[in-house]
């Protein structure tokens, strides 16, 4: 059988059990990335020596009798948003390029230690600003399912990557939809988990408030074994919810019998293609049929989310991307003739157009004597938002709603447009704004590209997640369906 | 300056850096002093990814001083984002405390000539510091940044515009210094930068009730420079204002050496820091219980602590004054009492023996000064004898009775070894003795002197005089 097909649990156990070693797992997949990534550009940088070094320490700690841990042996990629010691790290912006960090974030430290062996870094939309991964400084990603569509955004080398068996799993960042967006696009499962349920030490920041750090893997019982892996409080990150984290795997098998889910009226409006739609309530009748109670909901604020999300989103990053200045790391322009012409060239060599179009935004909303009026409005309205969550909350044990609005979009279609490139995340910003776990499945095909289902959560609620998404798993084959590559 | 017809009005607003061992985000050490770039880490150099994490030791020492001057404490404050770009702030702002600041409404007291001065506080709030820009000399195009100091925990404090003149701020400076030093939090020091202060200075018509335009002074790092800059401030926008002109809105750099200052940028040229709640870090919750301790901890206060070695010493305002100008001299002046030695005499050694050597209170233990003044009390020494002990004392940091012992330094009062002494010295010098009964009185030091010789100086001069008045009466 092919390894690049297998999940990451089965390839743990597999590793683990010696019927395979992770040398020829890691070989299998470097092999598969130098054949199919020329064409794809998930990754940015490929690891192949430090992968091979650490897939043989790990056959020689399971040769010693040694366990190595949950993800023995996984070959798994990083958005590379997030920060690798000694490993060049670029959040696809040219302004970091060459950028070889002096330490190690959380999430993938907690990847290594748990086995895992790290194949390289992805592409993403750079500084995760983007829902089509079109803005990367470096190239853009085609959907592994049809290569003149988008893979979405910002994760979408991550999703591309996962979706095409370039690594058994992957780690990404969700802000607006970065994480369940291009799941969808891509056929794969992608989970935003609650604010602070992850670390964000050593990772990129965008939106510091938004920010989450969520795996993207072929099968739900891979996403739950992640997240067991990363989630958890961490002295590094003032923000992280010190709660411990469960065996969320527990919940896969657990069936959804008396789970009210809640339908958002809302999220069926105008703009939804037909094939989404019909395909969402046909899995939320599969979950009916497995023993949930669909009830109608109302999240009255969700028409002023996407407002509120950029002026919060692009406050944040233009605070955010300051440090990017030329003098401690990364770009600097050549030969300044002072400090002033050293930031703008700096900055206007260095950052991309919707970078800069972001920065503009949020120094904009920030200036003196209008923080109120769009700054301080913006939380108002998140606040509501929350508040409709919570309502909904108590009617509901979780939210059901499509990802996205539509399937997929062709590279280039919308470009032009940044506009209607942001109602690309117009279903999964409640979540980031709200704080809540959120999470992607294959729910259905529109022609060759997957559609994707979501669910939303209570706070720390991923197990509901995690049973939901399993029992329509169990129940469903969307997830086993593969692109045709090579 | 002609006739006064404008009235100073000047508010400060001082940074603290706060004595903690690591900085206020991160791990590295905040220790002054260090080759540059050495004491640096991710997060304090805002490398991508890093988060900060509040050192709870930073705001404990904030807190001590916000207790001290009165402060109102918040129980929920927040941290900021203040924007601004320049190579020593690593990531283009500064967290730093805005609309809900962890301390408001207190005040600064101390003495100012014969009057008690109470000059309000604004605000005191934690931040900070930025790191250091270090430029080629020789003008060579190439600036250096040494990011040591970026990340060291700041308190800063913003007086109300209380106070009326350059010598007052210098006062109010001083009293700042003295507290922060007595509750341990900063040793205060301008030179080095542990306490910086900006001044903002205007003129206002005498009886007006409204504050002229003011400008903010920087770049002011000691006592003097401050009040120099202050001075100079007044009489530049008191001329101004009497030919006819107008003060702008600015900020001004004083230059040290030319004792003038220049404006570096005007009030449309002013940042716009775009403000916004600091995202990374949770809202700061001060207990009632970690107040409560934290006042409980808090030691006796200057002013305090001068009124009352005036009060239970018997001690003149100035001794109290002098005393009390460092905790640890005045703790030193405690100890020393505990022997049983006369305040006011320990007083007088410690102020014009001790403090006459800068490591003076290092040399000589306050036990051992006590002592000294005892012996002294006691009759065992005479005045002359206890300098010279005491230069022992500090040269060799043995103690007063050792010293005493050692060399049979014990003032003789003995009355019949006395009397003895003095007879050999009428009858070794006739000749005197009978010039003196004819009336030469002032031969009494030769006689004394005399006695003195024999004895090596041990006589009790007060006795000598006595016994030798007798005999040669």
């Amino acid at each position: 059988m092919n390894l690049c097909e297998r999940s990451a649990s089965e390839l743990s156990a597999l590793i683990a059990r010696r019927q395979v070693s992770a040398r020829e797992v890691t070989r299998a997949h470097l092999d598969r990335i130098a054949t199919l990534d020329r064409e794809l550009g998930c990754y940015l940088l490929v690891d192949q020596a430090g992968a091979l070094a650490r897939a043989e320490q790990i056959d020689g700690l399971i040769a010693r009798g040694l366990d190595p841990g949950p993800l023995a042996g996984v070959p798994v990629a990083l958005k590379d948003i997030f920060v690798t010691r000694g490993i060049e790290t670029t959040c696809a912006s040219r302004i970091l390029k060459g950028w070889r960090p002096p330490y190690e974030g959380t999430p993938s430290h907690r990847l290594r230690e748990a086995g895992a062996v790290l194949l390289g870094k992805l592409n993403m939309d750079e500084f995760a600003m983007g829902s089509s991964n079109e803005n990367s400084g470096f190239g853009p990603v085609r959907n592994p399912w049809n290569r003149a569509y988008v893979p979405g955004g910002s994760s979408g080398g991550s999703a591309a990557a996962v979706a095409a068996g370039l690594c058994a799993a992957a780690l990404g960042t969700d802000t607006g939809g970065s994480i369940r967006q291009p799941a969808a696009l891509c056929g794969v499962v992608g989970l935003k988990p609650t604010y602070g349920r992850v670390s964000r030490y050593g990772v990129v920041a965008f939106a510091s408030s938004l920010d989450q750090v969520g795996p993207l893997c072929r099968t739900v019982e891979d996403a739950a074994l992640l997240l067991e892996v990363i989630a958890g409080p961490d002295p590094r990150d003032a923000t992280s919810i010190a709660e411990p984290v469960p065996r969320y795997r527990d919940a896969l098998g657990q069936g959804v019998a008396g789970l009210r889910l809640g339908i958002p009226k809302e999220y069926f409006v105008a703009g939804i293609e037909a094939e989404v739609e019909q395909a969402v309530r046909a899995a939320i009748r599969k979950l009916e049929s497995l023993g949930a109670r669909a009830v109608e909901v109302s999240l009255p604020h969700t028409e002023y989310g996407i407002a509120a999300y950029y002026i919060l989103a692009t406050a944040e990053a233009s605070s955010n991307l300051a440090r990017y200045d030329g003098v401690r790391f990364g770009h600097r322009a050549e030969r300044p003739v002072d400090l002033l012409d050293m930031y703008c060239r700096t900055r206007a060599e260095g950052f991309g157009p919707e970078v800069k179009r972001r920065i503009m935004l949020g120094t904009y909303v920030l200036r003196a004597g209008y923080y109120e009026a769009y700054y301080g409005k913006a939380q108002k309205v998140r606040t509501l938002i929350r508040r409709d969550f919570a309502r909904a909350f108590e009617q509901c044990d979780l939210i059901v709603t499509p990802t996205s609005p539509v399937a997929g979009f062709a590279l280039g279609e919308r470009t032009e447009d940044p506009l209607a490139m942001y109602l690309a995340d117009v279903f999964t910003i409640a979540c980031n704004l709200a704080g809540l776990p959120g999470l992607s499945l294959p729910c259905g095909m529109h022609g060759r590209l997957p559609i994707g289902l979501q669910l939303i959560g209570r706070p720390l609620d991923e197990a509901t997640l995690f049973r939901a998404a399993g029992a329509y798993q169990a129940a469903t084959d969307w997830h086993t369906r593969r692109p045709a590559l090579g | 300056m002609g006739e006064a017809r404008y009235q100073a009005v000047i508010g400060l607003e001082c940074h603290v850096q706060l004595q903690t061992r690591s900085k206020i985000f991160s791990g590295s050490s905040a220790a002054f002093g260090a080759p540059p770039n050495t004491e640096i880490d991710p997060v304090c150099l805002g490398l991508p990814g890093v988060l900060p994490v509040l050192n709870r030791r930073a705001v404990e020492l904030a807190l001590r001083l916000a207790l001290a001057t009165g402060c109102q404490i918040r129980t929920r404050s927040r941290f900021a984002r203040k924007h601004y770009f320049y190579p020593d702030l690593p990531k283009g702002f500064q967290i730093s405390q805005y609309e809900e600041p962890l301390a408001e409404r207190g005040a600064v007291e101390f003495r100012f000539g014969d009057e008690h001065k109470r000059i309000r506080l604004t605000r005191i709030h934690l931040e900070e510091d930025a790191g250091k820009n270090l430029h080629a000399p020789g003008g060579a195009g190439v600036s250096l940044v040494d990011f040591n100091r970026a990340g060291v925990p700041l308190a800063e404090v913003v007086s109300e515009p209380d106070l009326r003149s350059a010598a007052e701020a210098g006062e109010y400076l001083r009293a700042l210094r003295q507290l922060v030093r007595y509750l341990g939090i900063s040793d205060g020091n301008m030179e080095e930068g542990s306490l910086r202060c900006d001044a903002n200075v205007s003129l206002q018509p005498l009886g007006a009730h409204q504050y002229g335009t003011k400008a903010e002074l920087k770049n002011m790092n000691s006592f003097k420079f401050v009040e120099e800059a202050i001075d100079f401030e007044i009489e530049r926008q008191q001329r101004l204002l009497e030919r006819g002109g107008r003060v702008v809105q600015e900020t001004r750099l004083w230059d040290s050496e030319k004792k003038v200052s220049h404006a570096m940028r005007s009030k449309e040229e002013a940042h716009d820091y775009r403000y916004f709640p600091e995202p990374d870090l949770p809202p700061l919750v001060v207990s009632d219980q970690w107040v409560s301790r934290l006042r409980r901890e808090l030691p006796e206060l200057p002013l305090a602590r001068r009124a009352r070695f005036a009060r239970a010493h018997g001690l003149p305002d100035y001794d109290a004054g002098v005393l009390t100008a460092e905790r640890e001299l005045a703790d030193y002046f405690e100890a020393a009492l505990g022997g049983g030695a006369p305040p006011k005499k320990v007083a007088n050694w410690i102020m014009t023996e001790l403090l006459a050597h800068p490591d003076g209170t290092q040399r000589v233990a306050p036990e051992a000064l006590g002592e000294l003044v005892g012996l002294i009390e006691q009759g065992t020494l005479s005045g002359k004898m206890a300098k010279d002990v005491f230069a022992k004392m500090f040269a060799s940091g043995q103690t007063a009775r050792a010293i005493v012992e050692r060399e049979g330094l014990t003032q003789v009062s003995d009355a019949a070894a006395l009397e003895a002494a003095c007879r050999a010295a009428v009858d070794k010098n006739p000749k005197q003795a009978q010039q003196y009964r004819a009336g030469k009185t002032q031969l009494l030091g030769f006689f004394v002197g005399q006695v003195m010789k024999a004895t090596q100086g041990k006589a009790n001069p007060a006795l000598v005089n006595e016994i030798l008045k007798r005999m040669l009466a």
